[in-house]
């Protein structure tokens, strides 16, 4: 049999999968060691003092006492070094660079849909460059589930109530496998995919073909469509608060706390607009849930992450200090 | 005890050639239904729990079966999803939970404790009738048609999506809830009122230490479980927002929930283990353990620190990486006390006298495989590497390698080690050494190969999977195989003991503790005159003086 049917690692093909493999491999070593030991001391121990006729009864002596602290404190040391180089990595693993390509991933029993900030929209198969950092903000629509890619030693569950992200770089071209780490129910095992890393070059080529314009573009027509210019103007006369540069800032609340307006908070603001109302405002907003599904509210977000404020009015409401 | 008076004590020796025991006391299906005595309840319960377990164990041979092929080809996905769900509910609910304390607790502690019965002998027999109301909604689910929600009954597929039989079998696990809470707070006042003259708490056999402690984490941890399975089921049923975000709620809440019941859960399920264990080693070295005090504190500690660690399940479900920094640095630390009993049972055998009869031999495993499992919850821990592996084949591994590798060895242990004590017959040894050998290389040729292919990448609750990982997957089903012959010889070989079986005497072994000081099978009230405790816990020549001065005089 080949050994390459009978694989023990996954395929290695990302920026953390040299930290994650080493100390798997490295806790298997140290955790080996001190297991073997413990069998050897045992099968010694159990043979040396196996019961015969001159030892029917143990001798009453103890090992020497210092050892039961010895037993205490060194696992102690050992498992706190295990936590920080685990910490290590996780930090490594969760730290999203600031440069990352953007992708949006909806989970639905038992699917996988992707959407790039350029338009194209993909089931159960993903295209990304090799050596560029992407970010993938992900929600579901129906039960929890779990991106997982092996080859990238990253997964991260998928949430039906808000967005959560995880990002990887591919270090090699080729095709992964995508699993649904999360029980989700009947196709549970078939919500499964690929990843195709690509040359920058292919990937530009891909992109290139045919899309139906960009999300933002896409979000645009929404928000015509569903009339959100009619009180979101472009300027502060509208009843809702203007959008335009709106993502990243400090948002005063009714209530006196404020949120950063991150994609959770405008999603949220979608779906069920009277949970964090902006300072000023009346709660008139009618509620989104059910009515905007999870992909056209990511090309929602994208659009309002695009809009430019009007060159001729005054910059948009100032945070009021509460 | 304050008061003991036995009518017929003065009439019955130990030695008598056929004494009254607790077995041939009364006759008829009515005196064991409606038994008050521990013993026969432990009875009812080792009968109860060995029918779930091969309830169980047969489902698991199913999946197995499912998975020697990747395609998923045995079994439409819908059963496969079923399986593994009523698989993970009837062992942990209807097993590995009640099986030590309801069967060898419930037999032996008040002996231990010098005692005639628990402190509420009616309400011991309420705990099982509970048991076996919850256990029949788990029997009619599964005949009906089954549950497919995994055992964690995750929201919001278990309240929103899932169109199987939910409710009922959630109110199964409520219900069986409240046996475990009447047998903990049964053993807990025993373990306070009941102890016979002389036995202080530093003189306790570390067996009932450990079940002190479980029983602690049984009583506060299940109404947790309670209240989460009731808001589940009202979720559910009267479509009450509280976990699903369609109806305002959140489902990581059910998930923190869930989980501080269910890790507390898995030491409801390893402390007894630990308390089997620490008997066994003491029994068969013919010594004391090694470091009592540490060996006992560190089952409180357990207790304890098993309360700090349920997040540690949540690494990757949406919490903060500093809420998962302080889990995983708990996680670190909740393993220390395991692995202080795990070498104070290794260096007990110092210069001890070593017997290898079957029950060493399943502790012996039991130290190997839970060393395992314990090393292995350290890389789960570790924040890492359990974003690789979460929810694959290798968290699968990991915990069958506590629960089966540690709680069912313990078990199988404590079974053979007391069967002479509860029969009154002796086992045959070398068809017990067999089987024991065949649980210890069934039981790694099964689940060693799932760490391996959880982290290459194999997803758990899979019912299809990538051709890569069959190889791995065979090897495992072929463990299954020998694991199966390595349980079935068991059930046939004791089941013959009980009337071919060498009649037992009082301490086969020549073992310490109360339980080896009174006949075998015991008398109904366990000891013909209360016992006076002089020796500490396991000073074997102490209690051999005692023994034959009892005798004598």
């Amino acid at each position: 049999m080949m050994l390459s049917d009978f694989p023990l690692f996954p395929e290695a093909a990302s920026s953390v999968a040299k930290y994650v493999d080493g100390l798997y491999l490295a806790l298997i070593l140290l955790t080996g060691t001190v297991s073997l030991l413990i069998w050897a001391a045992i099968f010694y121990l159990a043979i040396k003092y196996r019961r015969r006729p001159d030892n029917e009864l143990a001798q009453e002596q103890e090992p020497p006492a210092a050892l039961e602290m010895t037993w205490i404190v060194v696992p102690t040391i050992i498992f706190l070094a295990i936590f920080v180089a685990g910490a290590w990595v996780y930090f490594r693993i969760q730290r999203v660079p600031t440069n990352a390509l953007e992708v949006y991933a909806t989970g639905r029993q038992w699917m996988w849909k992707f959407q790039h900030t350029t338009g194209q929209r993909e089931i159960n198969t993903l295209h990304v460059p090799v050596n560029r950092p992407v970010k993938i903000t992900m929600a579901s629509e129906d039960v929890i589930h779990s991106l997982w890619f092996p080859a990238f030693r990253v997964k991260n569950d998928v949430l039906p109530n808000r967005y959560r992200t995880l990002w990887f770089q591919a270090t090699k071209t080729g095709r992964f496998h995508i699993f649904c780490a999360e029980y989700c129910g009947t196709l549970h095992s078939g919500m499964i995919g690929w990843v195709e890393v690509m040359e920058p070059t292919e990937y530009q080529k891909w992109l290139a073909g045919g899309s139906e314009g960009s999300l933002a573009t896409q979000g645009e027509q929404l928000f015509q469509k569903l009339a959100c210019a009619t009180c979101h103007t472009n300027d502060a006369t509208g009843r809702g608060p203007v959008l335009a540069g709106i993502v990243g800032k400090q948002v005063p609340l009714a209530d006196g706390h404020s949120v950063i307006a991150d994609d959770n908070y405008l999603r949220e603001s979608i779906l069920n607009p009277t949970a964090k109302v902006a300072a000023g405002f009346q709660p008139i907003m009618p509620a989104f849930q059910g009515q905007v599904s999870e992909e056209d509210l990511i090309r929602l977000i994208a659009f309002v992450k695009t809009m430019q404020p009007a060159t001729n009015v005054a910059p948009p409401q100032q945070p009021r200090n509460p | 005890m304050t008061t003991t008076t036995i009518d017929d004590a003065p009439f019955i020796e130990p030695s008598a050639t056929a004494p009254r025991n607790y077995l041939n006391d009364e006759y008829g299906v009515l005196s064991w239904l409606l038994t008050r005595d521990h013993k026969r309840i432990a009875v009812l319960y080792a009968i109860s729990v060995t029918v779930f377990f091969m309830v169980g164990g047969i489902i698991a041979f199913m999946m197995r079966l499912e998975l020697l092929t990747p395609e998923g080809d045995l079994f439409t996905s819908d059963t496969y999803n079923k399986l593994f769900t009523l698989h993970g509910i009837v062992m942990i609910f209807f097993f590995l939970i009640p099986a030590i304390p309801a069967v060898l607790g419930n037999f032996i502690l008040p002996i231990m404790l010098g005692a005639k019965d628990l402190a509420f002998p009616k309400i011991n027999l309420l705990s099982w009738y509970i048991y076996m109301i919850g256990g029949s909604f788990g029997i009619y689910v599964i005949i009906t048609g089954g549950v497919d929600t995994g055992w964690t009954f995750y929201t919001p597929f278990s309240t929103q999506y899932s169109n199987t039989h939910v409710f009922a079998v959630t109110l199964g696990a409520f219900i069986t809830g409240f046996s475990s809470i009447l047998t903990g707070l049964n053993f807990l006042v025993t373990i306070h009122r009941m102890r016979a003259p002389g036995l202080t708490w530093f003189r306790l056999p570390l067996f009932v230490w450990s079940m002190y402690a479980t029983s602690v984490v049984i009583m506060l941890a299940t109404p947790v479980l309670a209240i989460t399975l009731v808001l589940l089921m009202v979720e559910r049923t009267l479509h009450v927002g509280i976990f699903d975000p369609a109806l305002g709620g959140d489902p990581v809440l059910y998930q923190h929930m869930f989980w501080f019941y269910s890790h507390p859960a898995v030491y409801i399920m390893i402390l007894p283990g630990m308390a089997v264990i620490s008997e066994c080693v003491a029994a068969f070295t013919r010594k004391k353990i090694f470091g009592y005090k540490f060996v006992a504190f560190s089952s409180l500690a357990i207790a304890f620190l098993g309360f700090l660690v349920w997040a540690h399940h949540l690494f990757v479900a949406g919490i903060s990486i500093y809420s998962a920094m302080v889990f995983s640095f708990l996680s670190m630390i909740v393993a220390v006390p395991s692995a202080i009993k795990v070498f104070n049972w290794t260096a007990t055998m110092y210069r001890a006298s070593v017997s290898w009869q079957t029950p060493m031999l399943y502790v012996l495993g039991f130290i190997g495989l839970f060393t395992i499992g314990g090393v292995t919850g350290l890389f789960l821990a570790a924040l890492g590497i359990d974003v690789h592996v979460h929810d694959s084949y290798f968290v699968v591994a990991h915990f069958h390698y506590i629960m089966v590798g540690g709680t069912i060895m313990a078990y199988l242990a404590g079974i053979h080690y007391w069967w002479p004590k509860i029969t009154g017959r002796m086992y045959p040894e070398w068809w017990a050494r067999l089987s024991a050998l065949l649980v210890f290389v069934g039981f790694n040729l099964t689940f060693f190969p799932q760490f391996l292919v959880g982290y290459v990448g194999m997803p758990r609750r899979y019912h299809a999977y990538a051709p890569e990982f069959q190889v791995l997957n065979v090897l495992s089903t072929a463990g299954a195989t020998i694991l199966a012959a390595g349980y079935l010889l068991p059930m046939i070989y004791l089941f013959w003991s009980l009337k071919f079986g060498r009649k037992a005497g009082t301490n086969p072994w020549g073992a310490v503790g109360l339980e080896w000081a009174t006949s075998s099978p015991p008398p109904k009230e366990n000891f013909h005159e209360t016992p006076v405790v002089t020796w500490e816990a396991y000073d074997y020549p102490a209690f051999l003086k005692a023994m034959r001065e009892t005798q004598h005089g």
